[in-house]
């Protein structure tokens, strides 16, 4: 049987390749095309090729409590996700704002608190999180710079309006599976690749080390970067060691960095050698035992100390989950308008905060249309997808609402957007989100590109891979 | 480079080198198996020996029989130096330094334990050992090519080259020594065809029977030792390991070749000194299983001196030390 998009059916959503006529959009054209154009068996022979080369490539995650030496590849699909170069430009615009003002945001919550003493949002709810680091009170950052990396994901309702869905400014992963999906994109379909003029994301990893070289004490000629990771039996381990790769810098795990007359060094063959900029994939709590957590091994004793005498450079600055705190993500709109004085380009989600009385009541009210979510969680878990949901899952949420309003939000359920994946012999549309990575150095910088991530599961709207997730590569265009 | 870091790839390639070692231990029993009279049976006990698990293999198995031992040398997880146990650690030590290593190397590491898992798990190794045991030599092999053709020889390639090269060195005295544990059917057996039917099996598992031919015709037990401890270029023999070795250990340091700054130099370079100036009758006349038990001893020293040099390193004040990283298990 040919495959083919005849039979296709977007099924009322909006879907980024197919619109509601059953034609494939002006940026899909060239693609669709050359799917269509492939002999029988051809794409799919394609798709295991791909799922084979990753595999002897150890592109791989380890499932957590199966069999020892259980490993599967991040599931990922051929048909690559297409943004036209109009929709990116907005994106770009909105994601560029949206990170300036929350950088600001962040040295004034940990210096003046202006925006706190103006009542714009009120004391309790910055100084209650749990994302609140009081150790980061005062602190002076590098270039003022809090944010370096983020990673931001964008929802699309029906009607192809784009929403920010939530920012993560603490360690987000991910893009080491965007320049790997390029990779193979490139092998797979090079022709409509070309064909499509496709925006490069493969300088990346150049510009995350201008990035980090960029937050160097200005004295240090020609700063040692490293990336500092859990050790590898962490999931993104791949991940950490793929950027440190790109890069050419060392990846060190906690031992192996001392803190040692004032300054951050390394263990290696030949003696101590001094660290400029950690990029570190480890969260605040770990970081280090002397500030935060106590019990960590991960981290590095007096690790803070080093930091906050501007002798070493952390990326992402500790405190910057206080920014992508659930809760503070409703007040968006105000941040942007308090610090820039404009109007937020790209649109939250509408969000209910449950610890306000009246939200709260309309949210216990509507449990079975609204999505809840834990303000403390991510990775899919701690959620209710309330059409998805039992009567029992609405009224277990109901309850935890009520003991702990503080740590819950609702938002109406967004029909999200879909994209067409390969079924063995058809193609099929599930939900996806997109994640495009922002750099902040000496400016701020927009990978023309993302991870965007696929609900395998029919009608789901759960995307992370923990829960089922898969990934496509993201063909940002040219014109 | 990190202590770390150095410390995993001088793993990583001791690992794999150990893997094909115990593949060629196996491969020279089968051998031998072959062309025992039928009546003597088969001898699979001095295979545990030579591997200095005797212990774990007793605890765990009753007899040593074929199945046993094969098992226990091959698929065993809770045996550190199995097959399968080595290109496990070494595929672990690899991604640790994943952006050390080139990717080819990574996958050529990869695609051996997936080799190894796969085989452990349908079995099928056993009904053709000679197959899955060469298919093991050949995937080692393929990871010594890649890295050279792949690798700068930089630092991180002179400690890879010490782990591959000190394991070799310490493997290659126990194929030799496989000879002292296998019983001839009487004393009498000695210098007869039988005799030298397992001598060839030996060189044979050492990939040195038509190298040692190209040395002496005959087969000489004496000469066939001397080959494997004493030829300077022989790639498998224990002099040219160990003299290679130092080649990298001195890379590593910069220290001149007759000096020594640390003490792994100076084991390795005593141990050296020793060999270059001894005649492979002395060591006959002293014994020979006794002279590859010491220096077995010796090469173990080394690797602790290794280990000393390089892969810790202690703050003066020691007040924020953390032991960095462990000693991995020894043959």
């Amino acid at each position: 049987m040919p495959l083919d998009f005849k039979i296709y059916d977007t099924e009322n959503f909006y879907d980024e390749l197919i619109d509601s006529a059953g034609i494939p959009r002006p940026g899909a054209r060239i693609l669709i095309e050359r799917i269509e154009s492939l002999p029988d068996g051809d794409i799919l022979a394609r798709q295991k090729a791909a799922e084979a080369a990753m595999y002897n490539m150890g592109i791989t995650f380890t499932v957590y409590g199966s069999d020892e030496g259980t490993e599967k590849i991040f599931p990922f699909d051929i048909v690559p996700r297409i943004v036209e170069a109009r929709d990116w430009e907005y994106i770009e615009r909105g994601l560029k704002q949206r990170i300036h003002a929350l950088n600001l945001f962040l040295d004034d919550i940990y210096h003046d608190q202006k925006i706190l003493k103006d009542k714009v949002i009120t004391e309790e709810k910055i100084l209650s999180a749990s994302a609140f680091r009081p150790q980061c009170v005062g602190l002076d950052v590098p270039r003022g710079i809090w944010c370096h990396i983020t990673g931001t994901d964008l929802v699309r309702d029906r009607d192809g309006q784009h929403y920010v869905l939530e920012d993560n400014l603490r360690c987000p992963s991910g893009v080491s599976y965007v320049l790997e999906n390029r990779q193979i994109l490139k092998r797979t379909l090079p022709l409509a690749f070309e064909a499509s003029r496709v925006r490069a994301v493969d300088d990346y990893p150049a510009r995350l080390l201008e990035t980090l070289q960029y937050l160097a004490p200005d004295h240090v000629p020609s700063p040692t970067v490293v990336v500092l990771t859990p050790g590898m039996y962490n999931s993104a381990y791949f991940e950490h060691s793929f950027l440190a790769q790109q890069m050419g810098v060392e990846l060190v795990e906690g031992s192996d960095l001392v803190v040692m007359d004032g300054f951050v060094h390394m263990r290696t063959t030949r003696g101590f050698q001094r660290v400029d900029v950690i990029y570190r994939r480890i969260d605040d709590d770990f970081i280090d035992p002397k500030a935060f957590r106590a019990d960590s091994v991960l981290g590095v004793p007096g690790l803070i100390d080093v930091y906050r005498n501007g002798r070493v450079a952390l990326a992402n600055a500790p405190g910057t989950g206080i920014a992508d705190d659930k809760a503070v993500y409703a007040y968006l709109p105000q941040i942007v308008k308090y610090y820039l004085g404009e109007d937020m380009i790209l649109p939250n989600v509408p969000t209910h905060i449950c610890a306000d009385k009246k939200e709260r009541e309309y949210v216990l009210a509507n449990l079975d249309k609204l999505v809840v979510k834990a303000t403390n969680e991510s990775g899919g878990y701690g959620m209710l997808v309330g059409p998805h949901s039992t009567k029992e899952q609405q009224a277990e949420f109901a309850e935890l609402i009520r003991n702990n309003p503080r740590n819950y939000i609702a938002q109406p359920t967004l029909a999200l957007s879909r994209a067409p994946v390969l079924m063995e012999d058809h193609f099929e549309g599930r939900h996806i989100d997109l994640r495009p990575y922002i750099l902040y150095g000496k400016d701020i910088y927009v990978m023309p590109g993302g991870l965007t991530r696929v609900a395998l599961k029919k009608g789901s709207l759960v995307v992370n891979s923990s829960q089922g997730g898969g990934s496509k590569d993201t063909w940002v265009l040219s014109e | 480079m990190l202590s770390r870091v150095a410390n995993s790839i001088y793993w990583m390639s001791r690992y794999l080198e150990r893997a094909e070692n115990v593949a060629r231990f196996i491969g020279v029993n089968l051998h031998l198996s072959l062309d025992m009279p039928a009546e003597f049976g088969e001898q699979w006990g001095p295979l545990v020996n030579i591997t200095g698990d005797h212990e774990l293999f007793t605890k765990r198995y009753a007899e040593p029989t074929r199945e046993n031992v094969l098992h226990f040398l091959t698929f065993d997880r809770e045996n550190p130096n199995s097959i399968l146990s080595c290109v496990r650690h070494a595929r672990e030590n690899a991604r640790s330094v994943r952006e050390i290593i080139s990717s080819e190397m990574w996958e050529q590491a990869n695609r051996f334990y997936l080799l190894v898992k796969d085989a452990a798990a349908n079995k099928s190794a056993f009904e053709n050992p000679h197959d899955f045991y060469t298919a093991v030599k050949t995937e080692s092999h393929l990871f010594d090519g890649i890295t050279e053709a792949t690798m700068s020889h930089g630092e991180a390639w002179h400690f890879l080259q010490m782990g591959e090269l000190l394991e070799r060195a310490d493997k290659t005295s126990r194929i030799l020594d496989v000879k002292y544990f296998i019983l001839l059917p009487d004393a009498l057996a000695v210098g007869t065809a039988i005799d030298n039917i397992q001598w060839s099996a030996l060189l044979k598992s050492a990939s040195a029977l038509e190298m040692y031919r190209k040395h002496s015709k005959q087969i000489d037990p004496s000469k066939v030792a001397d080959f494997l401890i004493l030829n300077r270029e022989f790639p498998r023999s224990v002099l040219s390991c160990l003299d290679r070795a130092a080649d990298s250990l001195h890379a590593i340091t910069g220290s001149s070749q007759d000096a020594f700054s640390n003490k792994a130099e100076q084991g390795l370079g005593r141990l050296l000194g020793e060999l270059n100036y001894t005649q492979i009758d002395e060591i006959i006349h002293g014994g020979l299983h006794e002279f590859l038990d010491k220096l077995q001893t010796r090469l173990n020293w080394i690797d602790d001196a290794l280990y000393e040099t390089f892969f810790t390193l202690r703050t003066l004040t020691g007040d924020n030390d953390q032991p960095q990283v462990q000693s991995q298990a020894q043959a």
